[in-house]
């Protein structure tokens, strides 16, 4: 593709798709007319100079030969003529294709891949290849599936739009927190694939998350509610500490240990006007107290340095608007943190205890580090081990690994208490 | 378009509850009854008898087989359906959604299958 189609192509492509889809009532019948648009586009736009506004040139193009195909082929299929009725029945004008009727087109497109009517995988795969325009080899490979698996997904989740009719428009009033809810879910997930999965090359990883802030970029501008902005603040503050959160060897760094002079400062300045925008709101659900806690800790010098306090505060009305086990874990590292080792592994426990939490992983890596810091060696190193035996991601084990070699190797705080009933290796190495 | 609203609860817990429960229940569904009709989805709605009626009819090799009971045996068992048209699947689901049973049980919506001579 030229130069000048291409920059075109890269700007405008999903929104003449998602305006298409609109006009056409179908998503193959856009996908088949956003490429026939391009391809005349390409055959005259050299000859004919570039019109004056690309993307209606490209929809007026794609949807006349949507149709003009249509026609020769209703006399063989039923099904597709009562498309084509719609794409040729429906009345469209030059103001169906005004800025502001293709914005909502976008949202429109955002709001149709991520209907909570469509299985959760299908919502993403769908996503990324329509909003985000990804190849499905590309999705595959983030998701560290076959391209012939996430293009089925698609398919189906295409299938069920089709004959279901899940309807092509913004969601009503009244169902727009929980439509929304599933919009901001599917967001995050791609951003966490693309940040915290461990597997897949991270440039794959670095594309997936910076897609994520792109949609986030988006309905912040198409559709500002609080948790919209909250998330893409949750965002940027994360995606701040990409570059310290692992070392050169691919280890996993805590927070405590990063190197903060590495974290991107014009990221943390962008995601903490928006959290104190979402906040000021006063309407800011989960993603925005997460995105607060975030923003505390980025404004920390260093880690000790950080105000514990405050990040507990914001936990406490977390877990009053979501009282879920992991808010209550996380919270309960943060106390360990701010009233001690002893405080923290009390709340730990009685997690643990009531038979929540179990089997995650990081339940057993938090209280292991309390116990280490506690000096209670044997538990902290069982802690630890329980935790390995949980974890699938390589960094993590790797990160686990270390701090329990680093348990064994260090010298004694304190007197060590003897434990009998375990006789383990650690009996041999004294 | 047509959906089918396949209604999905636990009928051990409609016979153990209170008589004063039941006639709550009983009179959700008459309000829905009612509100679906004025708004103009409803086409059909019955509720089924318990599944302790039911019959399981197979024909093999040309000979009838019936089994007592139904085909699954699930914890919470088909007791009713409502017919109904919809302008397309979400205001369905808005109408699914106002189904007594929705609130302890769980709707299936599912979309007619309509073949071209229907149309």
């Amino acid at each position: 593709m030229p130069d000048p189609i291409d920059a075109v192509y890269r700007a405008e492509s999903r929104r003449v798709l998602a305006t298409l889809i609109r006009l056409l009532g179908d998503f193959d019948l856009a996908e088949e007319a956003l490429q026939d648009a391009f391809a005349e586009a390409i055959e005259k736009w050299p000859i004919e100079g570039m019109p004056a506004n690309p993307r209606t040139w490209l929809v007026s193009a794609g949807r006349f030969r949507a149709i003009d195909k249509m026609r020769r082929r209703a006399t063989f299929d039923a099904a597709l003529a009562r498309v084509s009725a719609y794409a040729q029945n429906s009345a469209h004008t030059p103001a169906d294709i005004d800025d502001e009727r293709v914005d909502d087109d976008e949202l429109r497109l955002i709001f149709t891949c991520c209907h909570p009517a469509l299985a959760g995988d299908a919502q993403i795969a769908l996503t990324l290849r329509e909003v985000c325009g990804l190849s499905t080899e590309v999705i595959a490979h983030a998701f560290m599936t076959s391209a012939p698996t996430i293009a089925q997904r698609i398919v189906r989740a295409k299938g069920k739009i089709r004959d279901a009719r899940i309807p092509y428009e913004l969601p009503a009033r009244g169902e727009l927190t929980d439509r929304l809810d599933a919009v901001l879910r599917v967001i995050y997930l791609v951003f966490n694939e693309g940040y915290s999965a461990s597997a897949g090359d991270s440039l794959t990883r670095v594309e997936l998350s910076a897609e994520a802030i792109r949609l986030g970029r988006l309905l912040v501008d198409l559709l500002p509610e609080p948790e919209v902005i909250g998330l893409l603040a949750l965002m940027l503050l994360h995606d701040s500490r990409r570059g310290a959160r692992v070392s050169p060897a691919g280890e996993l760094v805590l927070l405590s240990d990063q190197d903060r002079s590495r974290w991107n400062r014009d990221l943390i300045a962008e995601g903490t006007v928006l959290v104190e925008r979402a906040l000021s709101s006063r309407r800011a659900g989960p993603y925005s107290l997460q995105a607060a806690i975030s923003a505390v800790h980025a404004e920390a010098p260093g880690a000790e340095a950080t105000d514990w306090a405050q990040i507990v505060g914001i936990y406490d009305v977390l877990l009053r608007m979501d009282p879920a086990p992991i808010v209550e874990l996380n919270r309960a590292a943060a106390v360990a943190m701010r009233d001690g080792p002893v405080a923290g592994l009390m709340l730990i426990d009685a997690i643990l205890v009531r038979g929540d939490l179990t089997d995650y992983q990081h339940a057993h890596s938090a209280r292991a580090d309390c116990l280490r810091r506690l000096d209670r060696r044997d538990e902290a190193a069982a802690a630890y081990r329980h935790a390995l035996s949980l974890t699938t991601q390589d960094a993590e084990r790797q990160f686990l690994e270390r701090r329990l070699a680093g348990l064994l190797a260090a010298p004694p705080l304190m007197q060590r208490e003897i434990h009998p009933k375990l006789p383990n290796e650690r009996g041999r190495r004294t | 378009m047509r959906y089918l609203c396949i209604i999905y609860d636990d009928e051990k817990a409609w016979e153990n509850m209170s008589q004063a429960d039941v006639e709550k229940g009983m009179a959700a569904y008459f309000a829905f009854d009612d509100s679906i009709k004025k708004s103009g989805h409803h086409r059909v709605g019955e509720a089924l008898q318990p599944t302790n009626t039911a019959t399981t009819v197979r024909v093999r090799n040309g000979k009838i087989s019936t089994t007592d009971g139904p085909y699954v045996e699930t914890k919470e068992q088909l007791g009713g359906f409502y017919l109904i048209e919809a302008r397309d699947l979400n205001d369905a689901i808005q109408v699914a959604a106002r189904i007594p049973s929705a609130q302890w049980g769980a709707i299936e919506v599912r979309p007619i299958q309509e073949f071209p001579e229907q149309q």
